[in-house]
């Protein structure tokens, strides 16, 4: 077993439920361990948790840290990020991973500051490689390949950590695939005690309200999304009902989210959800990498654009060229015939 | 109530490229970019920072000082925050700040808020359109040692010694109250940013960092040379404070390029794999054919 090589994954739970996100990393976490012939270790953070500690192992974890703490109960930034990098610091493992949720997005950045080491935002890919630093000429093996989209979108990178360690990242939800939980895989727990200080506890959560997600994006077997091609309220509601039609869910690009046409919650893409469905319409999206980031992996794609160079043709399945506000109100009316 | 205290507050903004419209024209056919072509702006979610930190000092008063690091033309947008109502602002600027790596620009941004002093409120935006990391707020709290509030969305209580603020998420919202002093980021739906006042333009019109007095000089005619230009900026306070790396007190070694921990291995340019597919006319017809294929291809139906 290669101990220095070990990959550690967050996990993230909030009133006993462990969120998609860290499972996920579970799952990545177990592939690369396997092909670094390493351990997979779960830090896991909360009051009252224990029982949570079966599932991590059952979705991939070797070893669970367990740290409980009635302060421990409710995220926080302070707590937590002493929790987590007391331990990241005492370990350091090879790679730690966190989702790239609004709890892994403010902790993550706060543990690699105070450890100095460098961090990789939103992730879509992970892999393991060489790299050659040419300055130094020295090639490092087996790094973490932390494959991300920058630039607005339009670039995708690929960025190494090779000298401090662990290397860090935050990964999207929804990319990685979880484990099948299996209840015969055994798993160590080990017990921690954080110290805090008197510092840690600047903060205090007054109230926290949760909203139920109104769509569920990832799980949608049809997507019409719409782009900046959809310039009208009325264009708009065309995109909900044929969205409808289709027994789907509405989608959208960051054009058209800023546009105010759609909430954030229905955006798809680099900043928004990662989605597979089986059949995805693009309704005047322009396929900016930061779009297609998110629905690349999609079974089948009609794209309606009326430029005939927009990126999104170069994906899909289905090319129209031609105006959302005409091919629209044809699709609805083809789809509802054929109903009949 | 009015508070027996005022609040000094310093706004961390980025000039980033506008990457939310990136046309044929930005990318070349080899899918390579020119970012020249991209207009340069003040990242979109620093202005709600600004906003947010000015619309404290008008209510309880205190000062705004904004800083940036960048090249010199990031003096824009320190022009642009003076407009706004600014009463200070800082460029940072070295060559060796360059390639600077999220740890890298917080630990210089840390140096730069330490030199300023006394604060009770940093603010950042929640991230910038060019990275999308929302990493450099945190980082610089934790190497201040601060609290953090991520996705500040408004304030709701400013007392003495402490802040009560709303965050807004996708799903949900949490109040939380934190004491001072802390570090803030601030999320676009927060409020609507103030546009420059005509007042202030004017008056910061001629706000400059060095490297721009030539462009001055030939603007300006009633300047007969730089010297000038540097005593008449002086004597109004125009002069665009600049700061490198020997006006902080800084370990060399942790800043730009040398101090950043991660490395770009590869870009690739957006180059499409074309996939096999079908042209549909925009007819009835043509649309017709499409749902008869995808119904029995059980696409749909």
């Amino acid at each position: 077993m290669n101990s220095e090589r070990n990959v550690w994954i967050f996990i993230e739970q909030e009133d006993h439920q462990i969120a998609d996100a860290s499972l996920e990393l579970l799952g990545k976490g177990a592939e690369i361990a396997g092909r670094l012939g390493s351990e997979v270790w779960a830090v896991l953070c909360g009051d009252q948790v224990n029982d949570l500690a079966e599932p991590v192992i059952q979705h991939g974890a070797d070893v669970v840290l367990l740290a409980e703490h009635p302060e421990l109960e409710m995220y926080r930034t302070l707590p937590y990020s002493r929790a987590v990098s007391g331990l990241v610091g005492k370990w350091k493992p090879y790679i730690f991973l966190i989702g790239a949720t609004p709890v892994g997005r403010d902790l993550a950045p706060r543990v690699a500051s105070a450890l100095k080491v460098g961090l990789t935002a939103d992730c879509t890919d992970l892999q393991i490689g060489n790299y050659t630093a040419k300055k130094e000429n020295r090639t490092y093996t087996d790094l973490l390949y932390q494959i991300r989209p920058a630039f607005g979108g339009n670039i995708i990178a690929t960025i190494v950590n090779p000298q401090t360690r662990p290397q860090m990242a935050t990964v999207r939800e929804g990319v990685m695939h979880k484990l099948e939980p299996d209840p015969r895989r055994n798993g160590r727990i080990e017990r921690i005690v954080v110290n805090f200080e008197p510092g840690d506890f600047a903060l205090q959560v007054l109230s926290r309200e949760k909203r139920q997600p109104t769509v569920r994006l990832k799980d949608a077997p049809v997507i019409v999304a719409a782009g900046a091609g959809v310039d009208s309220p009325e264009e708009f509601e065309l995109v909900r009902e044929l969205a409808n039609v289709l027994g789907g869910e509405v989608g959208a690009s960051r054009a058209a989210v800023d546009a105010g046409l759609i909430s954030h919650e229905h955006q798809i893409g680099q900043t928004g959800s990662t989605v597979r469905p089986r059949l995805y319409i693009a309704a005047g999206i322009s396929g900016a990498i930061q779009h297609r980031a998110g629905m690349d992996q999609s079974n089948k794609i009609i794209a309606i654009n009326t430029d005939p160079n927009a990126p999104i043709f170069q994906i899909a399945h289905y090319k129209i060229v031609g105006d959302v506000a005409e091919v629209l109100p044809l699709l609805i009316k083809s789809l509802r015939e054929k109903a009949k | 109530m009015p508070l027996n205290r005022s609040f000094h507050s310093v706004v961390l903004v980025k000039q980033v490229p506008d990457t939310r419209n990136v046309t044929g024209e930005v990318m070349t056919a080899e899918g390579i970019m020119n970012r020249n072509a991209l207009p340069a702006i003040f990242n979109p979610e620093d202005l709600n920072a600004l906003e947010m930190a000015l619309s404290i000092k008008q209510i309880h008063g205190g000062s705004v000082t904004v800083l940036t690091m960048g090249p010199m033309q990031a003096a824009e947008v320190l022009r642009q925050a003076l407009y706004r109502g600014a009463d200070r602002v800082v460029l940072l600027s070295d060559r060796k700040f360059a390639g600077a790596d999220t740890q890298a620009t917080s630990y210089t941004l840390k140096c730069a808020v330490q030199k300023l002093g006394r604060f009770d409120l940093v603010f950042c935006g929640r991230q910038a359109i060019d990275g999308d990391t929302a990493q450099v707020g945190p980082q610089v709290a934790e190497k201040l040692g601060l609290p953090q509030i991520t996705y500040a969305e408004s304030v709701v209580e400013l007392k003495e010694a402490d802040i009560v603020v709303r965050r807004a998420f996708d799903l949900g919202t949490e109040l939380v109250k934190c004491k001072l002093p802390c570090l803030l980021t601030v999320v676009g739906s927060a409020n609507q940013p103030r546009p420059p006042s005509a007042r202030r333009r004017i008056e910061y019109k001629l706000a400059a960092v060095p490297s721009e007095y030539p462009r001055l000089l030939e603007k300006w005619p009633e300047f007969k040379c730089e010297q000038e230009i540097v005593e008449y900026l002086r004597a109004k306070k125009l002069n665009i404070e600049v700061w490198t790396a020997a006006d902080l007190d800084v370990d060399e070694n942790e800043l730009g390029l040398a101090g950043s921990p991660t490395q770009v291995y590869k870009v690739n340019y957006v180059v499409l794999e074309t996939t096999d597919s079908k042209n549909i006319q925009p007819t009835p017809q043509g649309i017709e054919e499409l749902i008869a294929e995808l119904i029995q291809e059980y696409i749909v139906g």
